[in-house]
């Protein structure tokens, strides 16, 4: 019996846009508008708005949340100050990547998680698990209740800022708050994944078409998961499911530096350090290739006729009009400069490992 | 959308027939559906191939497509301006995006295939 998917409160916006529409981690979700490739260059020239509703959203509220979170993540959570976010990982006993997450730390005592859409129920029953050892824990997951676009890109600054009338000016990267827009309580944190400048925008379910809306009156180009993978593609970001899961762990993943090995203990960490001890099994390798066939995931990568790895993802780059690729290959082989061959269904694509990012966007 | 000069394949390519030699490409609703084209795997010239053959694939950002030639023969062009602009493919799928020039071996198959008032509703039907 097919299960029905689940719709965000944008979900009639998108269909009314004439968006793509596909099944995405049991959400029916628009893949793109006018088109990925145009959908791509919007954000890397201009800015463009992303429905990431379907992410979980989960606060945590009690004088045990920071430790929790401290001990459930690979970054430092404890040490983050209010309004601060931070990137990092959940990870398993073994040093698995159950979810890569977004803490922000929001009060004191209360923290905003985000995470894949993919994995909230695992998220949630893994905190939920841990809940009983610490001191006085609420935790509230707010998904449903909420939207959350992305607005990202070098003009989102200016026209969020427009947005909510100067209360964002000083608002840094990675910095997040509570705000107001038009009379509506707001979150909104300076954080992204698309490698641009951008903002993450919470309200509640209600207003979401409203918001959508006023962005795309201010210019906001609507884009969709097709742009949403091609940019954090070139910005080097990874995906879980793709680069990172249960049996990938933050060091082979190229993750090291949101892993606090030398501060409090966090489940995994044991794992991480004999990792670091004994080398890596894998590294990830970032590549590029001329343009041609697209290198998929799974694809065998081969190195002097023997296959050595296969691809995480791969795709075309529209704003490096080459080739794009991350996947996993034996440590030495990941060195910038190496020689490698994907196998492209038969078809053999030369490549050569880089350093990551494909992408940089122009410092202002 | 559906150009009545050319003849179309249930699998989305089109034919163009100038006296023995077909062009072929795909049609606006193969080319919508594949979405941005970013690589097309085209045969050499002088390769033959039967009729509704596999003769080359058609990527896009999301997808891969086979290519299947509408009437048996030999390829005798291949559009070379896909390599650096494979969105010509969605931008012009008639004119600018041709895959590639057949010598017809047996020139009688075009009748074969659809007209475009008949693709038309093969398209509706699906749909």
């Amino acid at each position: 019996m097919p299960v029905a998917l689940a719709y965000t409160a944008l979900h009639d916006i998108h269909v009314r846009l004439r968006a793509r529409m596909v099944p995405f981690a049991g959400w029916d979700m628009p893949v793109q508008y006018e088109g990925i490739i145009a959908e791509h260059r919007a954000v890397r020239s201009a800015w463009g708005i992303f429905d990431v509703s379907h992410m979980g959203r989960v606060y945590l509220t009690g004088a045990g949340a920071s430790p929790l979170l401290d001990r459930l993540i690979t970054s430092d959570i404890a040490g983050l100050s209010q309004g601060q976010a931070r990137y990092g990982m959940m990870c398993v006993q073994n040093g698995g990547i159950l979810d890569d997450v977004i803490v922000l730390r929001l009060h004191e005592d209360q923290f905003l998680l985000v995470c894949n859409a993919s994995n909230r129920k695992a998220v949630l029953d893994w905190v939920r698990s841990h809940i009983p050892a610490f001191p006085s824990v609420e935790m509230i997951d707010r998904t449903a209740e909420t939207v959350m676009v992305a607005a990202q890109g070098p003009r989102a600054r200016q026209k969020i800022d427009s947005l909510l009338q100067g209360r964002l000016s000083l608002l840094k990267r990675y910095a997040g708050t509570e705000t107001e827009w038009d009379g509506e309580d707001a979150v909104v944190t300076r954080t992204g994944y698309t490698g641009e400048d951008g903002f993450e925008i919470i309200v509640r379910s209600e207003v979401g078409s409203a918001l959508w809306e006023q962005l795309m009156d201010l210019g906001a180009v609507p884009c969709g998961l097709g742009a949403r993978d091609t940019l954090r593609l070139e910005a080097g970001l990874p995906l879980h499911g793709q680069e990172i899961d249960l049996a990938t762990n933050p060091v082979e993943a190229g993750l090291g530096r949101f892993v606090k090995l030398d501060g409090a203990d966090f489940i995994g960490k044991a794992a991480l350090l004999e990792t670091q001890r004994n080398g890596l099994a894998k590294k990830l390798v970032a590549f590029k290739a001329a343009r041609g066939p697209v290198p998929r995931h799974g694809f065998p990568i081969l190195h002097e006729g023997a296959t050595v790895g296969h691809v995480t993802s791969g795709g075309f780059s529209p704003t490096l009009q080459i080739t794009i690729g991350l996947g996993y290959v034996p440590p030495g082989l990941a060195e910038p400069g190496t020689r490698l061959l994907i196998d492209a269904r038969g078809r053999l694509i030369e490549a050569e490992a880089v350093r990551l990012p494909f992408y940089k966007r122009p410092q202002s | 959308m559906y150009p009545t000069d050319l003849r179309y394949h249930k699998e989305h390519e089109w034919v163009r027939v100038e006296g023995n030699t077909a062009t072929v490409g795909i049609s606006e609703f193969a080319q919508a559906e594949l979405g941005d084209v970013v690589y097309v795997d085209l045969p050499k010239v002088g390769t033959h191939f039967e009729q509704f053959a596999k003769f080359g694939e058609v990527e896009s950002v999301k997808a891969v497509s086979d290519l299947f030639l509408p009437v048996a023969g030999e390829i005798v062009a291949a559009n070379e301006k896909l390599a650096g602009s494979p969105e010509l493919v969605n931008h012009d799928p008639y004119g600018e995006g041709w895959m590639v020039r057949v010598r017809m071996a047996t020139p009688s198959q075009v009748n074969e295939l659809m007209s475009a008032e008949e693709y038309e509703r093969m398209l509706s039907e699906a749909h």
